[in-house]
């Protein structure tokens, strides 16, 4: 789990706009709302995470993940497939 | 009706990357034409073409907005906008924060737009079936308002958002409907230009079409030669050129340094008739263009003392001349000075006529005309017609009080400005 979240925060910062948004950072942080990622990026996010995992993630799995901890059981969900 | 006024620019340009820089360029007749390997490789007949070459300061910028991958337009206009609005005197907004301008709108035209991102990105991603690999971003860097689109988020602009194109005439045309839009009181402030990316994808066109300069692949500095004998085509170029016009009386209150004032201006076609083609001007409508403009601003042509012609170094540009002599009703003796800045940047397509405003505005501001470089041979149709002190070969001081700004493009489209010298 830390392995993926570590991993999840490197991809994450590549798409937030300054490091600010990180100094208070949970788990818990909504990726828009508190990450403030513009949500035309989420498409690129998952595009990386695919990429890294060697997996896919479909439209409905995306729409129900909002926060950077839903990313990282989704992706330790379905590696450990 | 509403007086508008220029106070700030921001230029990237082959011979100059910034607006300070442009200005010594054009003082100094250097020329930012150079030879392009790519272009030798692909089979080109003209070899040379006028890139900007970016500063490492620029390069930061593009960084931080993370376009330094992006299509060169869409990275000239958001350097050419920021320059323009610091120019101005404005503050940068906090990044998604700051109130939206909602007097403030931008007008930026092209002519290819992001054919470099189509052409090396998107059609080899989708043809290999690779999807994927074009990710989100590239629809912002590919749709043909991207530059608008992109300053309006970065300045929280709340006017008019739009994007023209019109060939040749593309840069003209979006300063004078931007003046048109403050004349009228629709908007306090206006971004205007116009931006076009290198690309041997559409270069390419010209290159087939036989119009480009394709004799001085050897002598990148001599290749592009408006109004002389030896004249062979036109020299490509690229580049962003955008303005910041302003309600005379804003600009006044806030004290505002100002370039000079856009009196009026005018934009036709010939129809594609008497002699107009897709490729050759009906010669009526191009005097008719000026003289309206003359009239649209309320002078007359005993007042012009300064043309920035069109002039692309083809064939065109004796007739050029005899038009300007038409609509001015001048003699051989008493023609305005002329310039051609495509002298020095090659021709910049949809960013050609802002970034020849620009220059006018430079030349207005500063008390000079640019000298012509390349046309010590002048074309004989041209001496005929008119006195070479009306052609400075090098830099001449001179105060202008009235100059005329014109482009005339592919289609038969024609478009001129009238600038002056802003007196309250």
């Amino acid at each position: 789990m830390e392995i993926i979240e570590k991993k999840v925060i490197e991809i994450l910062k590549k798409y937030t706009p300054n490091n600010s948004v990180w100094e208070h950072f949970m788990l818990q942080n909504n990726l828009t709302r508190d990450l403030k990622i513009n949500s035309a990026r989420i498409v690129d996010i998952i595009l990386d995470i695919e990429e890294e995992y060697k997996i896919e993630i479909s439209n409905t799995e995306i729409e129900k993940v909002t926060n950077v901890q839903e990313v990282v059981k989704l992706i330790s969900t379905k590696t450990a497939q | 009706m509403k007086r508008v006024v220029v106070t700030g620019m921001g230029t990237v340009s082959p011979n100059g990357h910034d607006l300070a820089a442009f200005n010594w360029g054009i003082r100094e007749g250097i020329s930012g034409i150079r030879f392009i390997d790519e272009l030798a490789a692909l089979n080109f007949r003209c070899r040379v073409g006028g890139v900007p070459v970016l500063s490492e300061d620029q390069k930061t910028i593009l960084t931080t907005y993370g376009l330094l991958e992006s299509s060169a337009y869409l990275q000239y206009s958001l350097l050419a906008g920021l320059e323009a609005w610091r120019d101005a005197g404005f503050e940068m907004p906090e990044p998604m924060g700051g109130d939206v301008q909602y007097d403030t709108g931008s007008i930026i035209g092209t002519g290819f737009a992001a054919m470099d991102i189509k052409g090396k990105k998107l059609v080899p991603a989708i043809d290999s079936g690779q999807i994927k690999k074009l990710r989100s971003d590239l629809v912002e860097q590919v749709m043909i308002n991207a530059p608008t689109t992109l300053l309006t988020k970065v300045l929280a602009l709340g006017n008019m958002n739009f994007t023209n194109s019109n060939a040749c005439a593309t840069g003209t045309d979006a300063i004078l409907m931007a003046a048109q839009h403050i004349k009228c009181g629709n908007a306090r402030r206006m971004l205007a230009g116009g931006a076009d990316a290198y690309s041997p994808y559409y270069w390419g066109l010209f290159d087939a079409m036989r119009i480009l300069s394709p004799e001085f692949n050897d002598r990148p500095h001599e290749a592009s030669r408006p109004m002389s004998a030896s004249a062979c085509g036109f020299v490509p170029g690229a580049g962003a050129a955008i303005l910041v016009l302003e309600e005379a009386e804003s600009a006044l209150e806030r004290k505002a340094e100002i370039y000079g004032e856009i009196a009026g201006g005018h934009m036709n076609t010939g129809g594609q008739r008497n002699g107009g083609s897709m490729t050759a001007a009906n010669n009526e409508a191009i005097v008719r263009c000026i003289t309206l403009a003359l009239q649209n601003a309320g002078t007359v042509p005993e007042e012009v003392d300064y043309i920035s012609g069109h002039l692309t170094a083809t064939k065109a540009d004796a007739t050029e001349i005899l038009n300007w002599k038409t609509a001015l009703h001048c003699t051989y003796d008493n023609f305005p000075k002329i310039n051609s800045l495509k002298s020095l940047t090659g021709h910049l397509l949809g960013a050609a006529g802002a970034m020849e405003t620009a220059a006018s505005l430079l030349q207005i501001k500063g008390g000079f005309v640019h000298g012509n470089i390349n046309c010590s041979d002048l074309h004989p149709g041209i001496a005929e017609a008119v006195s070479t002190q009306s052609i400075p070969g090098k830099t001449q001081e001179k105060i202008i009080n009235c100059a005329l700004k014109a482009s005339f493009g592919f289609g038969d489209v024609n478009s001129c400005l009238v600038l002056k010298k802003f007196i309250p």
